[in-house]
């Protein structure tokens, strides 16, 4: 661009999130001093609807041709941003982010001072990059036609099943000799009691039915290269390795139960069980005849210090369980000790309403003080004190049910490397963002359903798994999926032929033309632009990244305010 | 070094370490507020010049942070980001300049915990090293624009960019390098570009003699009129004038 820079700066409180911390009145000040910026503001968010119109406002009103947004990672918003400056008429590589929320404001939360010295500092880099970038144009890849689906849960069912309803060809990977995953466990689903096997056993046939479905039972991700469009997907079934080529990838690997040993008893004493177990026995019946008293525990491995997180299923299936143990025999007492009960939304609630009428006693517990399960004459004795009655019960019992919560599979974090996307501090996988890409990864064409994300009921990972398809049917449908402009370009002039670039390109996206000199295909191109950092004649550049904005960008770190 | 506060300039690759970066904020992990990224597609895309210009200009420390080896989102960028920090390393000790300044590291995008980690480890181990020399003595500064200058040019960066496969595959004739063998002519390579650029950086602010320069530079004049005669073939230095015997050179503007 040969016109002067006409820079627009734009800096976003995110609510509280960076205006909590950072003084942002005092950076958009500063960033109005900076080297051609015409205009700042602030927003509270600058990603909603308002904020976007207000940058398309001011880039129409100060012939902006240059924008810089202070807010959170280019990791989740940049595309928004871009697509917003594109709407307003600008190509979308003149945009700038500059990381003031993820790299700042929440990591200096005690230090508000340095913290907004720092968001300068980060506006001012961004400044200097801004002034730099030139309008690129995008190259075009194609999108292979089939999708994998790592996992034969539910979830994973439900999204290949989906992803050949759509019309592509769809690989499943299962770790284990069957399709069906958890609810295979299961006997009956809440809300409904629906059986779970009437939910699992048609997605079954149907996939097996299906000749768009190849399923690889046995088999597990060895290995993934490539990029949206052109994964190669190296999985091993039984030891014998296969390469997959595929376009998109589902990660539907759901998740394990934790096996709470040495809690309240398990596995020491006698009929102390968890509630998988009991819908085992529930379906194989029988042994529960005896049963006439019954205390179920809730937490039970979840919400301490090792396991912060709630498993969001467990209370409402214990409602689900102990209105059956009741109904089965109105004699039974069946208690359920909780410290929160979170039988969320009306239709779960009506459930835990349902319980207390038809009986079952429902006993708040201290976690200060937790309930206590030795062996008794006739079975498992528990004591639990109650801090509504301020005093302790003792039940003797036949069956105690632990609620042990969701965990995360253990091979979680190998998929997560393979795949390069993140896990949470739980070690559940982490989608690009909560509220705006909660199906997919940062990481384009990987998207993720069910409970490997999350502990969640059947109802939610089917939700979410048809999602995930629908995400994963985009890319697929359209075929053909422009790329970031972001890749290198070669100087004839200065290009000697050495060939060096050629032989470090991973991709075989660099040749050498008809006259000897190297030459970029810029479609096959991603970017990493190791050529260019490795040119002997410094012949290559490295669209969007070039060396003068990244030194324009240090230089101006260095310069403190 | 009471209120020392160290200006950091961290090269984060976007798959891995920047995403790791976010994590950090998203878990609401602290660390110290002086450093400053620069998102990079891949770590393997640091040109050494760039950390040095930087050095250069007054920051007191410089981290690069990429993918696990083996994690590479370009397959093995970091390994070449790997070959080109050893080149870095090499130069920021050829031009005096502590290594503890400079820093490279693994981050994944999972790991917020070990990123912040990092650059308080970092921030600290600078923090205790103190300013930047370059900022007050001219003449480490001197070194370190010799030392980008040094990566700018073709021979280092012919010599990184063909370590892999020197090791690996051998040379032209087919003759396989150990990487001692490649770590030897490396470094003797790394002494001669740093001193003749350096030569040439002094040149540029004013014309000597090949004694003069051997008493600006310490070293012994023999070695300096050696580098003075291939830097003349070069044609980046050239004849400024004769004062009694010596001859005086001047540095040339290089395209």
């Amino acid at each position: 661009m040969s016109e002067e820079p006409r820079i627009g700066v734009f800096v976003c409180h995110c609510g509280i999130n960076i205006g909590g911390y950072v003084d942002v009145p005092d950076v958009v000040e500063y960033a109005t001093g900076l080297p051609d910026v015409v205009y700042a503001e602030p927003n509270l968010y600058m990603c909603s609807s308002d904020g976007l119109q207000k940058i398309q406002e001011a880039i129409k009103k100060y012939e902006l041709n240059r924008v810089v947004v202070a807010s959170c990672t280019p990791r989740t918003h940049e595309p928004l941003f871009q697509s917003a400056c594109e709407e307003a008429g600008l190509n979308k590589y003149v945009f700038e982010m500059a990381n003031i929320r993820d790299q700042c404001s929440w990591v200096h939360m005690h230090e508000p001072k340095k913290a907004t010295q720092k968001a300068k500092s980060l506006v001012r880099m961004a400044v200097a990059k801004a002034r730099l970038l030139v309008p690129e144009e995008e190259p075009e890849i194609d999108i292979r036609p089939t999708g994998l689906v790592i996992g034969g849960g539910v979830s994973g069912l439900t999204s290949a099943l989906s992803l050949a309803d759509q019309g592509f060809k769809v690989h499943l990977v299962e770790k284990e000799d069957r399709l069906g995953g958890t609810l295979l466990k299961l006997d009956t689903l809440f809300s409904s009691n629906v059986k779970a096997s009437e939910v699992i056993n048609p997605l079954v046939e149907r996939v097996k039915a299906s000749t768009d479905v190849t399923v690889h039972l046995d088999s597990r991700v060895a290995d993934v290269k490539g990029f949206i469009g052109s994964f190669d997907v190296g999985i091993e079934t039984r030891g014998e390795p296969e390469m997959l080529s595929v376009g998109t990838i589902i990660v539907a690997t759901g998740a394990d139960y934790l096996s709470p040993e040495g809690l309240y008893g398990y596995s020491q004493v006698d009929n102390v069980v968890t509630q998988m177990e009991l819908e085992q026995l529930f379906k194989e019946g029988g042994r529960l005849d005896g049963v006439k008293t019954l205390v179920m525990i809730q937490c039970a491995g979840s919400r301490n210090e090792e396991r912060p997180y709630c498993s969001r299923v467990c209370c409402t299936e214990a409602i689900k369980n102990a209105i059956k143990l009741v109904k089965e025999n109105p004699k039974r007492d069946v208690y359920i000790l909780y410290r929160d009960l979170q039988t969320y939304g009306i239709e779960f609630s009506m459930m835990e309403y349902d319980a207390k009428k038809s009986g079952v006693k429902l006993v708040m517990y201290d976690k200060e003080r937790l309930p206590e399960v030795t062996g008794g004459e006739r079975g498992p004795m528990v004591r639990v004190y109650s801090p509504l009655l301020d005093e302790e019960l003792t039940i003797e019992t036949d069956m105690v049910v632990l609620s042990a919560p969701i965990i995360p599979n253990e091979d979680n974090e190998a998929l997560s490397k393979h795949l390069k996307v993140p896990l949470n501090s739980d070690r559940f996988f982490m989608e690009a963002h909560v509220k705006l890409r909660p199906l997919d990864f940062a990481t384009d064409g990987i998207y993720v359903c069910g409970t490997a994300h999350s502990p969640k009921e059947v109802a939610e990972s089917v939700s979410q798994a048809k999602g995930a398809a629908s995400r994963a049917g985009i890319p697929m449908a359209k075929g053909r999926l422009k790329t970031a402009a972001i890749t290198s370009v070669v100087d004839e002039a200065k290009c000697s032929g050495c060939g060096t670039c050629i032989e470090l390109c991973v991709y075989n996206a660099i040749t050498k033309n008809e006259r000897g000199l190297a030459q970029v295909t810029s479609a096959v191109c991603k970017g990493c632009g190791v050529c260019g950092a490795s040119c002997p004649e410094r012949a290559i550049t490295m669209r969007h990244f070039t060396n003068e904005e990244l030194e324009a960008q240090g230089l101006a770190a260095l310069k403190e305010a | 070094m009471t209120g020392f506060e160290p200006k950091i300039i961290g090269f984060l690759c976007n798959w891995c370490s920047y995403a790791g970066a976010d994590l950090a904020g998203v878990s609401r992990i602290q660390y110290p507020t002086n450093l400053r990224i620069i998102r990079v597609m891949c770590s393997g895309r640091v040109d050494p010049a760039l950390p040095l210009g930087f050095l250069a200009e007054g920051a007191d420390g410089v981290m690069i942070t990429g993918c696990h080896i083996g994690d590479c989102h370009y397959i093995d960028g970091n390994l070449h980001a790997k070959r080109k920090y050893g080149l870095l390393e090499r130069l920021v000790a050829k031009a005096g300049l502590e290594p503890g300044r400079i820093m490279l590291d693994w981050v994944s995008a999972s790991e917020g915990q070990r990123f912040a980690d990092i650059v308080t480890g970092f921030t600290d181990q600078v923090r205790e090293l103190g300013p930047n020399p370059a900022v007050t003595d001219p003449c480490v500064k001197l070194n370190l624009m010799a030392a980008k200058a040094a990566a700018e040019e073709y021979r280092l960066r012919a010599l990184v960019g063909k370590e892999e496969k020197l090791v690996t595959e051998g040379n032209v004739y087919g003759e396989e390098m150990t990487q001692e063998e490649l770590d030897r002519i490396m470094e003797e390579a790394v002494e001669t570009e740093f001193t003749r650029n350096k030569i040439r950086l002094i040149l540029s602010v004013k014309p000597m003699s090949v004694k003069g320069l051997s008493a600006e530079t310490g070293i012994d004049s023999r070695i300096i009129l050696d580098h003075v005669v291939a830097l003349r073939q070069r044609g980046w230095v050239d004849l400024h004038e004769v004062q009694g015997n010596s001859p005086v050179y001047r540095a040339m503007e290089v395209q």
